[in-house]
């Protein structure tokens, strides 16, 4: 017991230090990378003509409302005027020009931003959703994760756009992140592409858009952008194998005994399971749960006894295991930095 | 400005189509884009099946089982004709050849979906092909069994000595349906026995 | 007459409810299928809104345990299917039903057991809908509702992620409530096609018998498709079939195509009607005629069809392409031309007028705002790139709001103060009727121009509760404080309903010195609807009566 007790000490510990993190609002127009930039753009060009549009059409009809609603005593009828070719005419064809000059930019834009094909180099990453969370693999760099995609940061001089993958195990998902792109939807049966170059470091929030089952709400996302160095490191430390700290024996044999191992995946041991996240850097990522609680020994404690009571509906079973078994459990885990 | 009349009164020049049979235009325009969609189904799904059986290696063309439903077409516009004419038991005939026809269709339908099943184990779960081929065709076949009801209604009629020249329209929106449903056969021919071999 | 109308009355006191019930259930008329309509349509739309409610609670702060999300779910879908299948449509083809052949100057719809037929097939719908929550977990559990949304995306609706019967619910209420829907279509298209009265030629026919000939001919093309997609989801649940079987090669984009076929025009079918209301309540109130009726006629036609081509706006999300995302782009912005040339004859029609705000007006007044707020963000979702962040968020939500309730249901409002005069013979109280506005307009503003600023800020639809530190908290919570005022304004409409049919002032035939052919007859008017009709001579067959000397024929 005491050297898993140290060892969850010490990763509180560290852990407090490195997720000092604020999430800051996603909002649509509050980008960081190009697609989201260039839609802002757009969003500012059809947001003017629409504003215009309101004063001038809603000008018209609160001045009509005003200017001609009826006097006391006033019963003698107006005059009938039944309609105007010219009046209508112009009223179809000025709409007609305003949605012709709409089109237009319109088009440029899906062009611009749909026509990008990566370039030799370039970061790929493959997401696949699943009820409910995210699988994110990196198939070029062979490192495997969930929840929290790491990126490095774009330089705008000389652009290194990642490459997004999208797939799906079960049903319709959509990969958003309001402040580096649209909207993907993630289809079963169809692998949709997307791309994003992030340009300032820093945390991106965003979230599954496409209701998915019970758990739809507690499907969030994460990217964290790096400078480029610090994302060499990352990429280095989730490349190294497990940890495997003697002081947690019991716990990893316990893991590997369980069904577990059934679901999960932790790289250099028998667990090979590929329904559930892989859990190889498990203490690396700053939530559980698809981002519903924060990484620490006591939510993952309460989550390895029962995942319902922190994510109602999600499909991991409790594991139904008796007090020490739990914390033996849970010390191991926390070792899997 | 005075004068007054009770609804349905018209003036002389102004004309009203029957309300059967603009009710019967509305129900196949229904009825047909009900069809489109599976048949856009049929299409897409063409050629997307994972595991056979494939619909060149099993279907053969229901040449026969065609002639008798087109067929039924005529014979039941012949009916129409005759009891225009005022002789309501040969119409009576003659729609009964139009249900001899028509089972003679399902017949042959019959035949061909016991084979498929006995001889190729093609179902509607096997695959796609099962799955878009079944439902396309079995949901005309309803079709024409419903269209076969309600000929053998008219027959019943007709050989009761209940069908009349004056119902000469009643008939004929039946038989509007009928021709529907051999349009639409026409249709799920070219596209499942033709396009889709 | 009135002799008689007072011994029937007397009559009527003495027979027992029984009666009275029996009377209703067996009737074939249309006048009674078209308020039993509307009625079961405010039923259910209580009960949609009762939904909404708990969904707003739940919602009103972050991290919230009101409802579980499995219940969430539930709401949702259930509210979104009641509002669109049991509300919408029965309430705008309610109308339908009591006003066209009263407008046309016929007897009764041209089927009129198929009518009833029509309205008995949607309640049971609508009760099969809700017999899920007893019976929707079949021989599994204690009984739940769907939880698929409205839009039942494949292949969340296939057995392996929808167990239990309660998806089956869903599929066989509404297409059951589509078969009558489709029957009461024909009925409309065959009645205003054959059942005109004399002089009544089609270009004379009131804007809002118009709007139900293009919904009707408009539903026979876009509800069958949903039918069939239904039919392919009974067989793949219940035998096998792989439709929408991803596994098998099944696509679940076929789903969405299908679906928004329909769902996509369904929208237009109906506001259009709501478009008729509005066209028909703005001329008498601004006491002007209407401005520009062949052009309006034309934009509806229009509208019913380009909005048959602009369905896959709904999933510029999928990866659908450029060229077909262009496309779609283009056919969606087109539709705004027409919706656009609507809005400018009713200005039209304002402009020099001498307008009474009388409740029904007010409602106008207030739809024609939040309906130009709402086609205006409608251009915005069409704006591809732009829709890639709006849509599925809470924007979205907003916008459809904005549509249906602040466009739709306002002019339904609006409908029910015009024409209660004529189907009950007492008037709305206005003075109850303006609280009602009140409290509507300002709550539902509140709630749906908030929404809007969730939408941008990355707030997606249809999660049951989201995360503190997203800064959402606030205007949700401004959100839901307009739910009471509009729950409080729903009230207050129900108390005006109950308390005019009995108290209200006597309205006479024709309280609005209106002018189509409804107000030629009592209120509420005969079985046979007509003891003497006008022969129409034009587009408003009372003005001639009323003005020998400026009849509308010579300016038409």
């Amino acid at each position: 017991m005491m050297p898993a007790a140290l060892g969850l000490a010490l990763v509180a510990a560290t852990g407090a230090a490195g997720q000092a993190e604020r999430v800051v609002t996603p909002s649509i127009f509050d980008p960081v990378a190009t697609p989201a930039h260039d839609i802002r753009e757009l969003a500012y060009l059809v947001l003017g003509i629409c504003g215009v549009i309101f004063a001038l059409v809603g000008g018209l009809a609160a001045y009509s409302m005003i200017r001609f609603r009826q006097r006391p005593g006033d019963e003698r009828e107006p005059p009938q005027v039944y309609g105007s070719n010219q009046i209508e005419l112009a009223w179809t064809v000025v709409p007609l020009l305003i949605v012709v000059v709409l089109f237009l930019a319109t088009a440029r834009y899906i062009y611009g931003l749909e026509g990008r094909a990566p370039a030799p180099g370039d970061l790929q990453v493959t997401i696949i959703g699943n009820q409910w969370w995210w699988e994110i693999r990196y198939p070029e760099l062979g490192i495997v994760t969930a929840n929290e995609l790491h990126v490095p940061v774009s330089d705008p001089a000389r652009p290194s756009p990642v490459f997004l993958t999208l797939q799906s195990v079960d049903v319709i998902h959509s990969f958003w992140l309001p402040q580096l792109a649209g909207k993907m939807d993630v289809i079963p049966g169809k692998t949709n592409r997307m791309w994003i170059d992030p340009q300032r470091p820093g945390l991106y929030v965003g979230q599954c858009a496409e209701y998915c089952g019970t758990q739809h709400a507690g499907m969030l996302l994460r990217v964290v952008v790096h400078s480029r160095d610090e994302f060499a490191r990352w990429v280095s430390e989730q490349r190294a194998p497990a940890r495997d700290d003697p002081a947690t024996q019991a716990g990893r044999a316990l893991f590997t005994s369980l069904a577990c191992i059934n679901c999960h995946t932790v790289r250099g041991t028998p667990a090979n399971g590929v329904f559930g996240p892989d859990l190889t850097h498990l203490m690396s990522r700053s939530t559980i749960g698809a981002g519903v609680a924060r990484n620490t020994p006591d939510t993952l404690r309460a989550w390895v006894n029962d995942p319902g009571s922190i994510k109602p509906g999600a499909l991991m079973p409790a594991m139904r295991v008796s007090h020490q078994e739990l914390e033996q459990l849970t010390a191991y885990l926390v070792t899997l930095r | 400005m005075s004068a007054v009349s009770a609804p349905g009164v018209l003036a002389a020049g102004e004309w009203r189509p029957s309300r059967g049979r603009v009710g019967m235009i509305g129900l196949i325009v229904a009825e047909s884009s009900l069809f489109a969609v599976f048949v856009v189904a049929y299409l897409f799904y063409l050629g997307k099946s994972l595991t056979g059986p494939y619909p060149k290696d099993v279907l053969d063309l229901p040449v026969l089982t065609t002639i008798c439903l087109l067929a039924s077409s005529v014979t039941v516009a012949v009916a129409l004709r005759v009891l225009a004419r005022g002789r309501g038991r040969a119409c009576g005939l003659w729609l009964l050849l139009t249900i001899l026809l028509g089972l003679a269709f399902l017949a042959g339908t019959g035949v061909e979906w016991y084979h498929l099943i006995a001889q190729h184990g093609l179902t509607i779960r096997t695959n796609l092909f099962g799955t878009t081929f079944y439902s396309l065709v079995g949901f005309h076949a309803g079709h024409v069994t419903v269209g076969l009801v309600i000929l053998g209604i008219l027959c019943a009629f007709a050989f009761a000595g209940a069908l009349r020249p004056e119902h000469h329209e009643r008939a004929e929106l039946a038989s509007w349906y009928w021709h529907f449903v051999d349009a639409v056969w026409v249709v799920v021919f070219t596209v499942v026995y033709v396009v889709g071999r | 007459m009135s002799a008689a109308t007072e011994a029937e009355r007397v009559q009527i006191s003495r027979r027992s409810w029984l009666d009275v019930l029996h009377e209703w259930v067996v009737t074939v008329d249309h006048k009674r299928l078209g308020i039993m309509y509307v009625v079961a349509g405010i039923a259910f739309l209580v009960v949609a809104g009762l939904e909404a409610s708990l969904m707003r609670l739940q919602l009103a702060l972050a991290d919230n345990t009101v409802v579980s999300p499995e219940v969430f779910n539930r709401l949702f879908t259930m509210h979104g299917t009641t509002m669109v299948f049991l509300v919408g449509i029965p309430i705008v083809f309610g109308f339908g039903n009591y006003l066209v052949p009263l407008m046309i100057g016929a007897r009764d719809l041209a089927f009129p057991r198929l009518n009833a037929f029509g309205f008995w097939v949607f309640l049971f719908g609508g009760l099969l809908l809700y017999l899920s929550y007893l019976a929707g977990d079949g021989l599994y559990g204690t009984g739940s509702a769907p939880a698929v949304g409205w839009f039942a995306y494949a292949p969340l609706t296939s057995r392996a992620f929808s167990p239990g019967n309660s998806t089956d619910f869903w599929n066989l209420a509404v297409l059951v409530t589509g078969f009558g829907t489709i029957a009461t279509s024909v009925n409309l298209c065959a009645t205003i096609v054959c059942l005109r009265g004399p002089g009544m030629h089609l270009g004379r026919m009131p804007m809002f018998v118009w709007t139900m000939f293009v919904v009707s001919a408009l539903t026979l093309m876009i509800l069958p498709p949903l039918s069939a997609a239904q039919a392919m989801l009974l067989l793949d649940r219940f035998l096998g079939a792989h439709f929408f079987d991803t596994q098998a090669g099944g696509s679940a984009v076929a789903w969405q195509h299908f679906f928004w076929f329909f769902g996509h025009p369904e929208v237009y079918v109906l506001i259009l009607p709501g478009f008729g209301f509005v066209s028909e309540i703005i001329p008498v109130f601004s006491r002007k005629v209407l401005f520009g009726y062949p052009m309006l006629v034309a934009a509806t036609v229009a509208i019913g069809f380009v909005g048959m081509s602009t369905w896959a706006h709904h999933m510029f999300a999928v990866g659908l392409g450029t060229a077909l995302t262009s496309a779609f782009a283009a056919s969606t912005m087109l539709v705004a031309i027409p919706t656009g040339v609507k809005i400018f004859n009713w200005l039209g029609t304002m402009y020099g007028g001498k307008i009474r705000f009388a409740t029904p007006m007010l409602f106008c007044a207030a739809f024609l705002f939040q309906f130009l707020c709402a086609g205006l963000t409608g251009v915005m979702l069409g704006v591809a790139p732009f829709d890639w962040q709006l849509t599925d968020s809470y924007f979205v939500v907003a916008h459809f709001h904005f549509v249906l309730i602040g466009g739709l249901l306002f002019t339904i409002f609006a409908a029910v103060y015009y024409w209660f005069p004529k189907a009950t013979g007492r008037m709305l109280s206005e003075r109850l009727g303006r609280l009602h506005f009140w409290l509507f307009v300002i709550g539902f503003n509140l709630t749906f121009v908030t929404m809007h600023f969730l939408g941008v800020q990355g707030m997606p639809r249809r999660i049951y509760t989201y995360p503190a530190d997203r800064g959402w908290e606030t205007l949700n919570f401004i959100t839901s404080l307009g739910v009471p005022l509009q729950i409080l304004g729903v009230a207050v409409f129900a108390l005006n309903l109950i308390w005019s049919l009995r108290r209200g002032r006597v309205a006479g035939d024709d309280p609005w010195d209106a002018w189509t052919l409804e107000w030629a007859t009592t209120s509420p008017p005969p079985a046979c609807n007509f003891d003497r009709l006008p022969v129409t001579t034009s587009r408003r067959p009372l003005w001639d009566l009323k003005h020998p000397g400026d009849p509308d024929g010579p300016h038409e």
